[in-house]
């Protein structure tokens, strides 16, 4: 499994991964290819490719403007197995980050073969909660992809525990309540959160929410086994490759500097 | 019948209510970040307990009664019935409580459950601003901090909602991403929810979303039903063959259909928005034209394209021109308990200004469509039909879009 052995390897090095997002089809469905492939050659483990929705209630602006972008220039849901497909080809590892609909519109059994057949780990699953979710345990059993499933500052914790239970590859924890966006500090609430779900499993945790700067990166990759970095890496696509890969080098600088305590 | 034991048989457990976790059939449930799932189920406990205690229901009803001015009234409106075939139309008055329409009766019930899980901000989502309206008056009532999003759109369409809003206390905030319209609306209070979900409580303004809010809304709602049962019992000495009602979210058809749920010969009609015509592609039409997918926190039947993305409904009217539907209307039609059709921009504004004219009675656009879909089923019905109209609101609101539909303006 590609998830697990990317952890083993980031756990040898004493480091935490470096997740970076991008929506597919941002600003179009090639020029996000080669987006997504200079993220990972500058130094992302892992990449979250999007789905760009019409309502994304879960993300702010930067997010938000890039998924008007892509659909107006005309993203299909199709596209995204083309995106993961071609980052699998590049050497790169990727999941989907997906709201649920497109996926229950497209049938879940066959979104995973077809995620699965281009190459795809799993999915991020940002409004599915496991209650819901027996069609995605079904179909991600029977085609190799993990669940990654959200837990939140709010979770009590018997919800992180059913939670992490029906999680597989690594569990996603949101550093903030609130939505997407880059913010001057991370969470408080994040070492507390990491802590309190790894109380429930042994999987690798990451964060998300908030991060940009790799001293931001440091900071989480303190307590954390990966950084999630997403709208600070949507707002440097609009400038071109070359600004991603130069943010991905500084994240990447700073996931493997050594562990500073915090506070 | 006391409004106290309306309001106990209104919350009452019953068999129509959702399994657990807000399943009606296969729809409903809660498709929402995990962010907000404590609050949800904070909102479902404290619902539980609270329509089980005579003290809210109580307190639920002396609102009811003394501050919104229920019962509303049951009217018969026979010069209007003229032209449905000579069958006979009575109008169940929501129009005539306080701020308006029905929406008052969910946003008591849930301000009320607003100040006992001690909550002080209240944020709501509007479409046509009658929602907020009613909002900001509940919270100016008790006291509660109000912020109500509203896609910019609907404000320039009914500013005079906006400034009622305002005058009330509350904060508008315009919403400019998407269709700039009610579903947009939705999406960003659910990002401020999502936010400040601590101190707040997302006063939700229809039968959809996430549970509990399509059983609990759908509950607060009952009232209409039950007391219009009784009225036409009483009026017309027999149930109505058809209890017809306007349905975008469906929060007043779901209300008024639970009076009659169980009575199997009435048949629930609801009548959706059908803008410019279903042939147009311009409308919001989502049972009749819609299918099953998630939209705010529940599935349920929805305007979508092949991607699953939303597709963003139409109608003259700002209350109804919305993508998605509560699930209970999704499961009402599967199984076919309940018809649901759709009527034009066109005809809506026809019936509009013949229930004006024919009664006295300035109906809500929203309601017009109701009343559109009357004059249809008194055709069918003939002269022996018994109709029950659901009048959810008044069209003081809806001035400045008739008067330009009707041309007012030019001919003075």
């Amino acid at each position: 499994m590609g998830l697990a052995t990317l952890f083993e390897g980031t756990r040898a090095e004493g480091r935490a991964a470096l997740v970076g997002y991008l929506p597919a089809g941002y600003p179009t469905v090639d020029a996000s290819i080669e987006l997504l492939k200079g993220m990972i050659d500058a130094g992302c483990d892992l990449v979250e490719v999007g789905v760009p929705y019409s309502d994304p209630v879960m993300d702010g602006p930067v997010i938000q403007a890039a998924a008007v972008e892509a659909l107006g220039n005309g993203f299909r849901l199709r596209d995204v197995f083309r995106v993961v497909e071609a980052v699998s080809a590049h050497g790169g590892k990727a999941v989907v980050m997906t709201y649920w609909n497109p996926v229950h519109r497209y049938g879940v059994d066959a979104f995973s073969r077809d995620l699965a057949a281009a190459g795809g780990l799993g999915i991020i699953t940002p409004d599915l909660i496991p209650d819901e979710a027996a069609e995605w345990m079904t179909a991600s059993t029977e085609h190799g992809l993990d669940r990654i499933f959200l837990v939140a500052p709010s979770s009590s914790d018997e919800r992180i525990a059913s939670t992490v239970k029906a999680s597989s590859g690594f569990v996603y924890a949101t550093a903030v309540m609130g939505v997407t966006g880059a913010r001057d500090a991370v969470g408080s609430a994040a070492a507390g959160l990491v802590a309190r779900t790894r109380a429930h499993t042994t999987l690798p945790v990451a964060v998300g929410l908030g991060v940009r700067s790799g001293a931001q990166a440091a900071e989480v990759a303190a307590f954390a086994d990966a950084v999630i970095v997403g709208s600070a890496f949507v707002t440097r696509a609009a400038s071109g490759v070359d600004s991603v890969r130069e943010l991905a080098a500084e994240l990447a600088a700073g996931v493997r500097k050594a562990p500073t305590p915090i506070g | 019948m006391s409004p106290n034991s309306t309001a106990h048989q209104a919350e009452a457990p019953s068999p129509h209510d959702p399994d657990e976790r807000g399943h009606f059939g296969p729809y409903g449930g809660r498709f929402m970040p995990e962010a907000l799932i404590g609050a949800l189920d904070e909102l479902t406990a404290e619902y539980d307990k609270a329509r089980l205690d005579p003290e809210f229901t109580g307190e639920f009803a002396r609102l009811l009664r003394d501050y919104a001015g229920r019962p509303s009234l049951l009217t018969e409106a026979p010069r209007f019935a003229e032209h449905a075939g000579g069958a006979r139309v009575f109008l169940k008055r929501e129009d005539l409580n306080h701020t308006g329409s029905h929406k008052i009766n969910n946003v008591l019930g849930q301000a009320l459950l607003t100040k006992r899980m001690g909550k002080k901000r209240v944020i709501a989502e509007t479409g046509a601003g009658q929602h907020g309206v009613a909002t900001a008056t509940a919270c100016a009532l008790m006291g509660l901090d109000c912020v109500v999003y509203m896609g910019e759109v609907d404000t320039e369409r009914q500013a005079l909602n906006v400034a009622r809003m305002k005058l009330l206390g509350a904060e508008v905030i315009p919403v400019k991403s998407g269709s700039r319209t009610l579903k947009d609306a939705i999406n960003e209070a659910l990002r401020d929810w999502v936010t400040n979900v601590d101190t707040t409580h997302y006063l939700l303004g229809t039968a959809a979303g996430g549970h509990p809010f399509p059983l609990m809304v759908r509950n607060f709602h009952k009232v209409i039903g039950i007391e219009a049962r009784a009225q036409i019992l009483d009026l017309a000495g027999r149930l109505p063959d058809v209890v017809t009602a306007c349905v975008g979210g469906g929060s007043n058809a779901i209300g008024i259909f639970h009076g009659f749920i169980d009575d199997a010969d009435v048949r629930l009609v609801g009548i959706e928005p059908g803008g410019h015509g279903i042939e147009s592609g311009e409308h919001g039409a989502t049972l009749s034209e819609g299918s099953p997918g998630m939209l705010h926190g529940a599935l349920s039947y929805l305007l979508q394209d092949e991607d699953g993305q939303t597709v963003e409904a139409y109608s003259i009217s700002a209350g109804l021109d919305y993508p998605g539907v509560g699930p209970e209307h999704a499961w009402l039609k599967d199984t076919a308990r309940a018809e649901y059709r759709s009527v034009t921009d066109d005809e809506a504004m026809a019936a509009f200004k013949l229930l004006s004219r024919t009664e006295g009675i300035i109906p809500a656009i929203e309601s017009a469509h109701a009343l559109a879909g009357a004059l249809k089923l008194g055709q069918e019905l003939g002269p022996e039909g018994l109709i029950l109209v659901n009048l959810s609101g008044r069209g003081d609101k809806d001035m400045d879009t008739a008067a330009k539909y009707f041309g007012f303006y030019e001919e003075s």
